[in-house]
């Protein structure tokens, strides 16, 4: 599996580290809802198919970023950096 | 009298081997089952065998997809052992182990179970504390455990690189003595074969694609050979539960799917009578009684469902391999493949009912499901047949995750690509 690194451009799979799902959404840091952080922790929509996830260039830029594969094939079909984060709100 | 027996070997030799019948039928399915069980893997069969035999529950059907035994049950390492730490854990193995123990003879099917045991390296002094601490709580269950030292595994285990000069020196290891290996394949053919002789039909190339429903209740299941209808569903379908579930409009589940790869090399003379695990990174390595080691490591861990893996960890096994028994360097690889993993949030398994009525849900086995298939399919029956679970199995709920009581041997956390 290679993997375009947008800062790097296209590196071997054995430079990046996988970091999970990136369809999740946390809960604010003060959130006092359990439903919507169990959510967040434990479960996973687990699609055969198309998958949003995390993964870190960290033998390369140590950029984070988001990739579309596809879980049937390896198949990559997007690579992006998050989002620049909002800022801190309180409350959830 | 017992169907296979050597009388029975040597009369069907006798009559030109003309005589024996084939392990299991080939029925058509029936409009109508008391339980359904999604998956012809180990764990369903066995299921299947332990609601005829224990339950009295003998109108059951197993739908498979493929072909029987198509899955992890043909794709695993073969190793069996009950050396656990936690609480949730440890009972439930020792459980699976003490099946093991009369399977053969329970099946009259040779699983070829070989308990030449088990030992975990270790290459530090607090991995040595640590080894001694799961032996010690696995004695406290009554499980058999024990420390070797190096003199002892130089006379073992003659292959390992026991020199001060190591990459990762050993110290010494945990066994488990009555741990060991068995025959993969005939374990699913022996389940399939009791299971069948007591009346379950196996539906072979039987895909479920839909859950008929009555509100929420699940009332029976869709398959590429028609509509089948059932007092209860019982899902257990590995590496396959997302898809599965998703049918039944269950999108969400604290599990992920990955990819695990196996190897195995040319056959070698006899060389590891053992099985032995690499406590520097992550290796188990036995040898089949053909002669080739079958070894495998770390998941590839990322979500897939392809059963295919790639280099990275490949090479990362070789490198352990050679690591531990430098003589293998120029060992051939024969081949290798890839099977899909249930990876749970904690690494522990869910064997539950519901989340719907009239369905029971058997899954979250991580790479360590095949040395339960005996307990699995003990459990679920019992989970299936009285509704609620068994003692040995209360652990392995599906609210654990929500009620704060996973079971985390590893202390990872939920990220299940790593444990």
């Amino acid at each position: 599996m290679i993997i375009t690194c947008p800062h790097c451009g296209p590196r071997d799979l054995a430079e990046f580290s996988y970091k999970g799902d990136a369809t999740r959404t946390r809960p604010g840091t003060a959130s006092g809802d359990l439903a919507h952080w169990n959510a967040y922790v434990y479960e996973r929509e687990n699609p055969a198919g198309q998958h949003r996830e995390f993964w870190q260039h960290t033998g390369g830029c140590r950029k984070h970023l988001i990739v579309t594969r596809d879980t049937l094939t390896h198949a990559i079909s997007h690579v992006e950096f998050p989002p620049t984060k909002a800022p801190r709100r309180s409350g959830a | 009298m017992a169907e296979y027996s050597a009388w029975q070997v040597l009369r069907h030799a006798l009559t030109g081997n003309t005589g024996w019948k084939p392990a299991w039928r080939k029925p058509e399915p029936k409009p109508r089952y008391d339980v359904i069980v999604i998956g012809g893997g180990g764990h369903g069969l066995s299921t299947a065998y332990y609601l005829a035999k224990n339950h009295g529950i003998t109108n059951v059907a197993v739908c498979e997809k493929g072909w029987l035994g198509s899955g992890n049950i043909g794709r695993n390492t073969t190793i069996v052992r009950s050396n656990y730490l936690l609480e949730g854990n440890t009972p439930f193995y020792e459980h699976s182990m003490k099946l093991w123990e009369s399977l053969s003879h329970e099946l009259n099917y040779n699983v070829m179970f070989s308990q030449r045991g088990i030992i975990n390296l270790c290459h530090s002094p607090a991995q040595m504390d640590d080894a001694a601490r799961r032996g010690n709580a696995m004695r406290l269950f009554g499980v058999d455990a024990r420390m070797v030292m190096p003199d002892e595994l130089a006379r073992r285990v003659p292959g390992l690189d026991l020199s001060r000069t190591a990459r990762f020196p050993i110290l010494g290891g945990l066994e488990q003595p009555r741990a060991g290996t068995a025959r993969h394949d005939a374990v699913a053919w022996g389940y399939a074969r009791g299971a069948d002789r007591r009346g379950v039909d196996i539906l072979e190339n039987c895909e479920v694609t839909g859950f008929l429903r009555d509100g929420d209740t699940v009332t029976g299941v869709q398959t590429t050979r028609g509509e089948i209808l059932a007092d209860k569903v019982a899902v257990c379908v590995a590496g396959s539960t997302g898809r599965v579930m998703k049918l039944a409009g269950i999108d969400r589940l604290p599990i992920e799917s990955h990819v695990l790869q196996a190897f195995v090399s040319e056959s070698l003379k006899p060389l590891i009578d053992t099985v032995v695990t690499f406590g520097g990174g992550h290796l188990y390595i036995s040898q089949s009684d053909k002669g080739g080691l079958v070894f495998g490591g770390d998941i590839d861990g990322y979500n897939t469902y392809a059963q295919r893996g790639n280099l990275p960890i490949v090479e990362d096994v070789m490198a352990e391999t050679v690591a531990l028994f430098p003589a293998l360097a120029r060992v051939r690889l024969l081949r290798s493949w890839g099977g899909i993993m249930d990876m749970s949030m904690d690494g522990s398994p869910i064997i539950t009912t519901g989340p719907l009525p009239g369905m029971y849900l058997n899954c979250g086995w991580c790479y360590g499901g095949f040395k339960a298939t005996p307990a699995s399919g003990w459990c679920f029956a019992h989970t299936i047949a009285k509704d609620e679970p068994h003692p040995l199995n209360a652990a392995y709920s599906l609210d654990r995750f929500h009620r704060g009581y996973v079971i985390d041997e590893k202390g990872q956390g939920a990220t299940p690509w790593k444990h």
